[in-house]
């Protein structure tokens, strides 16, 4: 009963010193709103951009070409063949009808051009998928090496610049997010640390009538939760409808059609729910951390 | 064994400077103790070792049977719980009334409202501010904040009430009136009073037991009524 009592007390003056003390916990929070916004923005920012990255990189594919000679039966071997490497993902078969015809279809010279020839001068194709761009080499070599291959080939040199140049925005974003979110509870640490200063003589007095250190600690958690939650009401609430708004206006791409804008249901709710865990972490670690400054006994 | 017992108490703080030297001292349960001595002699590092704010660098401090100098930081408030202390200075809370103010100190035990309200009353009678349970510390004089701390130190029944100077902000007649009270505390409750004091005027009136405290150093134990202040105390 008694721990119940003095956790059911401390909820209510953590709840009444929010606002008894209310300039100082509208600092604590105005503190948290600022910083938890830019977290919030760069947040969104990291997740696109992980979002193009990878979406990039499943548009990379090898594009292998089988012999003039490679019969039906020929294709649906080395399909299978392709397909049981462990780093394929999917395999797709064009036949060199499926490409006269396509190519005739978008320009008609093409046609004119075929029927120059007595047989199709094209060649049957398979379009591989990788699981891991990383392995796009290897696969066009195993590819390479098996029988009735005409060429197997993936842009080596622009894949290559493509993929480390993403790797290398996304490697930023994240130390820069890294940083910020360390900055964001550096900031909120120490305003409710000045927040807990103006109330050192209370936590003394407390720890003379004979408090336990966990009955003094605990109001002041639970203080400091409560100012990280309310500060991050108006970021989640920016973040939401900010994001959809954007994503509607832009058509839910940037400038090219190919670097589209992440889906916002659920990526926005995502991020929404990190800056609220992260406000309300940083808000009762920050307390917590202050308030044990004042407990040296 | 005694209620309170120093034995051989040395205090050396980490800036070099000791604060007691080799001080031994007993003290029986209801006792009432003046420790003077002039700024600095190292009073309130006596007072503060008895309710463990201080260690003792060497010897043992025994309150109660139990050796503060050996208790773990975590059972501290254990102590603190069988101790009232009141200050120069008061500690108030100053957005609470009076009434909060002393609830607070049952309240951060655990209390339920039921038990804290007829001990609140109780220790508010005491000290005599039943008409001011509702006001707030700035609305009130220092004489009255000074009851009202001490009506947070006594609402938990302690065996032993330490006071700091209590009467240190206090003009005479205010300084007499509190003493009263504190006198009272230690006849009716049967509550063992440590009083740190510069005030010779309420140790001449009072003719207790008295602590004189010379450069760290305990220089005199006069029993009830055999102080006499002289030059310079």
């Amino acid at each position: 009963m008694k721990v119940f009592r003095i956790i059911g007390r401390s909820f209510r003056d953590a709840f009444k010193s929010v606002f008894r003390n209310f300039s100082l916990s509208m600092a604590s929070i105005l503190c948290a709103t600022i910083t938890l916004l830019v977290v919030a923005v760069s947040l969104v920012i990291a997740g696109n951009v992980e979002d193009v990255t990878k979406n990039l990189e499943k548009e990379l594919t090898i594009v292998v070409y089988l012999e003039k000679n490679a019969t039906t039966e020929d294709a649906e071997f080395l399909q299978s063949s392709i397909e049981s490497m462990s780093d394929v993902e999917s395999v797709t078969y064009k036949s060199k009808e499926e490409w006269k015809n396509e190519m005739s279809e978008y320009d008609s010279s093409y046609s004119s051009l075929f029927e120059n020839y007595s047989e199709n001068p094209l060649l049957d194709s398979f379009v591989v998928y990788v699981k891991n761009v990383d392995s796009l080499d290897k696969v066009t070599n195993n590819i390479k090496a098996l029988d009735k291959i005409e060429s197997a080939s993936y842009g080596k040199d622009a894949v290559t610049t493509i993929v480390s140049v993403f790797d290398l925005v996304e490697k930023v974003t994240i130390v820069v997010v890294i940083a910020l979110i360390f900055v964001t509870a550096c900031l909120i640490t120490n305003t409710i640390k000045l927040t807990i200063y103006s109330r050192r003589n209370e936590i003394e007095i407390m720890r003379l009538v004979g408090s336990s250190n966990t009955a003094i600690k605990m109001p002041f958690v639970i203080e400091g939760f409560v100012i990280g939650l309310l500060g991050s009401i108006i970021p989640v609430i920016v973040t939401i409808y900010g994001y959809i708004i954007a994503y509607n206006r832009l058509n839910g791409h940037v400038i090219v059609d190919l670097i589209t804008l992440a889906s916002p249901y659920y990526f926005v709710f995502y991020i929404a729910l990190i800056i609220m865990a992260l406000g309300s972490l940083i808000g009762m670690v920050g307390s917590l951390m202050a308030v044990r400054k004042y407990l040296k006994i | 064994m005694k209620f309170i017992e120093l034995k051989n108490v040395t205090k050396t703080y980490s800036t070099g400077v000791t604060a007691l030297a080799d001080l031994s001292v007993e003290i029986e349960k209801g006792e009432f103790v003046f420790v003077i001595g002039h700024t600095a002699c190292g009073k309130s590092t006596f007072i503060k070792m008895l309710y463990r704010e201080e260690k003792p660098t060497k010897g043992s401090v025994v309150v109660g049977g139990v050796n503060v100098a050996k208790l773990r930081n975590g059972k501290v408030y254990k102590l603190r719980r069988k101790i009232g202390v009141v200050f120069q200075d008061f500690k108030l809370l100053p957005k609470l009334t009076v009434y909060e103010n002393v609830a607070f100190a049952l309240e951060c035990l655990g209390l339920s409202s039921k038990e804290i309200r007829p001990k609140v009353m109780k220790a508010i009678e005491i000290v005599g501010l039943k008409e001011k349970v509702r006001s707030f510390p700035s609305q009130l004089s220092g004489g009255e904040q000074q009851r009202v701390c001490i009506a947070r130190a006594i609402v938990n029944e302690p065996k032993l009430l330490i006071c700091d100077e209590p009467t240190g902000n206090l003009d005479p007649d205010t300084s007499k009136d509190i003493m009263k009270v504190i006198d009272n505390i230690n006849k009716d409750l049967k509550t063992t009073v440590i009083m740190a004091t510069h005030d010779k005027e309420i140790v001449n009136r009072m003719k207790k037991r008295v602590l004189l405290i010379e450069h760290g150093v305990l220089t005199g134990d006069y029993l009830k009524g055999s102080y006499k202040s002289h030059e310079g105390i």
